[in-house]
């Protein structure tokens, strides 16, 4: 009973049990709407693990899910709710197409210059939220959702203008293989390849029929840097204190103001990063037209949810996500069933993860109980 | 005792647990009728608690409550009310903007036939109490332009008004000058003399001495005793309060003091609502004593302390550190000119709740030698730092050092305050309230920490609306009135009603 108690007030409790509930609900819509839900789930999941291939595609669509969650993560550990990962995601796309396509560089450095022309472009974006704040107190939701739209039509103001307008299309041009960060990008379609994919066909399907690329990698280190930051150092721990008690920090001596705009740049390039590594590492390398958002910021904003913040946590779920979502297509393909059940999937745990609360009320509950029964024994 | 007293209220074996914390365990209470009874105890001792029993805000896991001897099993306040139970809660329950009349019938109107209020009822049933009494109350009054003593004033008349024959009274001279609380006194004694039972909730001792005719002692949930007042002394009472012997006064060094360290000249500052709340204060402080504050709350206090620590802006005049002015600057500028402050509210301007003790005594050290080198903290040191400064200034639970300040009591949260304020070794330090809401044990504690800091050559401003702790802490007591410095006086020739009658205007037009 004791034990039960203590595992109640675990995190990682609550999110193994939102994650249950979110399949549980999500077989009982299934099942209503006609789908043995066992047979759609069996599709899922060997839609996910049963390929190496599989698995690798799951890793590249997780790649910006974990820097798009890492962003809200690290936002609101500083007090801030960044909604505007949407935006400051597309930022960064273009950052990287203009750097990558306009300045012709040599392999290693392209790559470098793209992705710091992500970041930084992505970041300062971020930060007109952060200097609205400090300065106006207008506050940051409202602000990064108004250019989140500003960014998407920005993006395709882009693609109008001719020096960047692929003729005959509605993208951009493509940036140099310079500046690609796929995994044997220049050697894997040369002839001198072919006989050795020929030899070893597992690996083909890994390298070749993927866009297998460093960005997870890259990912994995930002979330170590971020956690560093956010631990380990002066900037982090006020970045913090502002975040968990602002008058505090104010009292303490430490400039809050400058400490906003400061977390809303990091957090803008972290987005930034996620959408440059999207144009560096994944096909088409270029950006196009939008009608509405790609949702990858959106989807930051779960991700973190159900990492509890946690900078770490955010690898994992941004996995899980990565899953869910590349899974889903195999659910339609193999048993008919519309992937959108995965989405319902989703919105479960989001909201059993967001009610998590409850578990240790229920924790206290059985420990008074408990205490009831030994008292009347 | 025999059975053939009269008992207004009787309380048996009370006990009450919130999860695995014992609030109460097995408390007794006896009130005769017609009588003062006190309920003494430190701050969550559970008298509280055991008040919002009896009035049906809580109910006890074990016990039984007699009411005029008919056991009542007491299950909201409505059902209290009609036993004729009143509670005066310490924050007001009144609506600012309606008259004391309009107050005084909320949710439970006095209509005529068509269902239209009878206010000249009401105004009459109020004028009736109010003679009786002596309460001097004007139905027609708005609640927000009368003042604290008299808002007191109009809910011990809500409770009259509904019927009430037996008046609960939590902590009711907290917000009142030394004057309203003798008027209070007054009105108690009334009260009684016809026919009243009042139960007063306190730590404070001298008003138990002055008030009451019973006190029962509640210590850590536990019944400890109940003692005719008229038999014992404020030491006896301390002890059982606390559970040890206790020293109610601060013993000081005679003062030593030096050169002029601090001075503010003709400050004005404006509070939020724009208006000006420090009109041209004055004011100076020398090295080695303890300059205390006293004044009414909303005297400009918080606007002098939010002006020396750069919280606000300051709209002319000039604040003096060493020679510096640090007026308009930024906290950080006060924090450099070696001003330390223990700030009123601890939650929202002294700790980060949910930063580790650890992190909290780091919170204006982080950036120094030996905290952080090439901006990466070093947490081994943050951690021993800790660790002294916990056994240093015995901050319970002794392992604290990983815990969120959120979990800490009150005192030790204050606790943690000081030793990093003290321990930043300020020229000046600043106390606003440090006291608020602590037991006797940690109040001896404060105390002797601000005159260590006076004993080592420091100066130290007290900033406090408890009267007694300002004569009883300061070398000298300056008395702010409507944003200015009306008086200063020496503390050893300092009474208690010059005092008071300055805080309350008195001496202002005295002066000009």
């Amino acid at each position: 009973m004791e034990k039960l108690q203590k595992i109640l007030r675990k995190p990682l409790t609550a999110i193994i049990i939102s994650i249950l509930c979110g399949f549980l609900v999500g077989a009982v819509i299934l099942g209503v709407a006609g789908y043995n839900p066992v047979n759609a789930y069996s599709a899922l999941f060997s839609g996910i693990f049963s390929k190496p291939k599989y698995i690798i595609q799951v890793i590249i669509k997780a790649t910006p899910l974990i820097l798009t969650g890492l962003s809200v993560a690290f936002a609101f550990k500083t007090g801030l709710f960044n909604i505007g990962v949407e935006g400051q995601f597309i930022m960064g796309s273009i950052g990287a197409v203009l750097a990558g396509y306009l300045l012709p560089m040599p392999a290693p450095f392209h790559f470098i210059v793209v992705i710091l022309s992500a970041m930084i472009f992505a970041g300062l974006w971020g930060s007109i939220c952060g200097y609205l704040k400090a300065k106006f107190g207008i506050h940051e939701v409202i602000t990064s959702i108004m250019l989140n739209w500003i960014a998407l039509y920005l993006n395709n103001y882009m693609i109008t203008l001719p020096f960047l307008k692929k003729p005959n299309s509605e993208s951009s041009y493509e940036i140099g293989k310079t500046a690609w960060s796929v995994f044997l990008g220049n050697w894997k379609y040369s002839q001198d390849a072919k006989p050795f994919f020929k030899e070893h066909p597992v690996l083909g399907d890994v390298i070749l029929r993927t866009d297998l690329n460093y960005g997870i990698i890259i990912a994995i280190i930002a979330v170590a840097v971020i956690w560093f930051l956010l631990n380990r150092t002066n900037k982090g721990y006020e970045l913090r204190a502002v975040g968990f008690n602002n008058h505090a920090a104010q009292f303490a001596g430490i400039n809050v103001k400058k400490n906003m705009i400061i977390s809303m740049a990091v957090a803008g390039a972290l987005a930034g990063l996620a959408g440059g590594l999207q144009i560096t590492g994944v096909m088409p390398h270029r950006i196009s037209t939008l009608s509405i958002h790609e949702g990858f910021g959106f989807d930051g904003i779960s991700v973190a949810l159900i990492a509890g913040n946690s900078p770490w946590g955010c690898i994992l779920s941004g996995l899980l996500f990565g899953a869910l979502k590349f899974g889903a297509t195999s659910i339609q393909s193999k048993v008919g069933a519309p992937s959108e059940v995965i989405n319902i999937v989703i919105g479960v745990i989001v909201f059993f993860v967001a009610m998590s609360s409850v578990l240790p009320m229920i924790a206290d509950m059985l420990a008074k109980k408990q205490k009831g029964s030994e008292k009347d024994a | 005792m025999k059975d053939n007293t009269v008992y207004a209220v009787q309380m048996k074996g009370i006990s009450k647990y919130f999860g695995d914390f014992c609030a109460l365990n097995k408390v007794d209470l006896n009130i005769k009728k017609g009588s003062i009874h006190a309920l003494l105890g430190e701050n969550g001792a559970g008298k509280s608690t055991l008040m919002n029993i009896l009035y049906g805000l809580y109910q006890a896991d074990d016990g039984e409550i007699f009411i005029n001897g008919e056991k009542v099993n007491m299950k909201n306040p409505g059902m209290a009310i009609s036993k004729g139970i009143g509670m005066v809660h310490q924050h007001f329950m009144l609506v600012e903007p309606f008259t004391v009349a309009q107050n005084m019938i909320l949710g439970n109107e006095i209509t005529s036939h068509a269902g239209i209020i009878d206010y000249n009822k009401v105004r009459e049933k109020i004028k009736d109490l109010s003679d009786k009494y002596k309460l001097y109350i004007n139905p027609d009054e708005k609640i927000e332009d009368i003042s604290v003593g008299m808002q007191q004033r109009v809910e011990i008349l809500k409770a009259l008004f509904r019927g009430a024959d037996i008046l609960i009274l939590d902590e009711p001279t907290a917000v009142l000058t030394p004057q309203e609380i003798g008027e209070l006194i007054e009105i108690m004694h009334k009260l009684v003399e016809s026919g009243k039972t009042i139960i007063i909730i306190t730590h404070k001792l001298s008003e138990i001495k002055q008030s009451s005719d019973t006190c029962t002692i509640v210590r850590r949930g536990n019944y400890i005793d109940t003692v005719n007042v008229s038999e014992v002394d404020e030491t006896e009472l301390a002890s059982m309060m606390v559970g040890r012997s206790v020293d109610l006064h601060c013993h000081k060094k005679e003062v030593q003091t030096g050169e002029e360290i601090f001075k503010i000249e003709n400050l004005v500052v404006k509070d939020s609502r724009g208006i000006e709340a420090v009109k041209g204060l004055n004011l100076s402080i020398k090295k080695g004593e303890i300059l205390g504050i006293a004044g009414i709350d909303g005297n400009g206090q918080k606007e002098l302390v939010e002006a020396i620590t750069n919280m606000t802006h300051t709209e002319s005049g000039k604040i003096i550190m060493n020679g510096v002015e640090i007026q308009n600057k930024t906290p950080l500028d006060t924090l450099n000119n070696k001003i330390c402050t223990i700030p009123e509210d601890r939650h929202k301007h002294g700790l980060v709740l949910d930063f580790s003790v650890e992190e909290n005594m780091a919170l204006n050290g982080y950036k120094k030698e030996n905290f952080s080198k090439n901006g990466v903290l070093n947490l081994k040191y943050i951690k021993d730092y800790a660790a002294d400064l916990i056994e240093k200034f015995d901050i319970r639970p002794a392992s604290c050092g990983k815990i969120k300040a959120r979990s800490l009591s009150g005192g030790n949260q204050q606790k943690v305050i000081i030793a990093r304020e003290v321990t930043n070794n300020p020229d000046l330090l600043i106390a606003v309230q440090p006291t608020r809401g602590l037991d006797v044990g940690a109040i001896e504690f404060v105390h002797s920490a601000l005159i260590e800091q006076r004993d080592n050559g420091k100066a130290v401003l007290l900033v406090s609306l408890e009267l007694d702790e300002v004569m009883d802490v300061s070398d000298r007591i300056a008395v702010i009135y409507d944003g200015q410095i009306v008086d200063i006086l020496d503390a050893k020739d300092a009474d208690e009603n010059k005092i008071g009658l300055l805080m309350a205007g008195g001496g202002k037009d005295g002066k000009k």
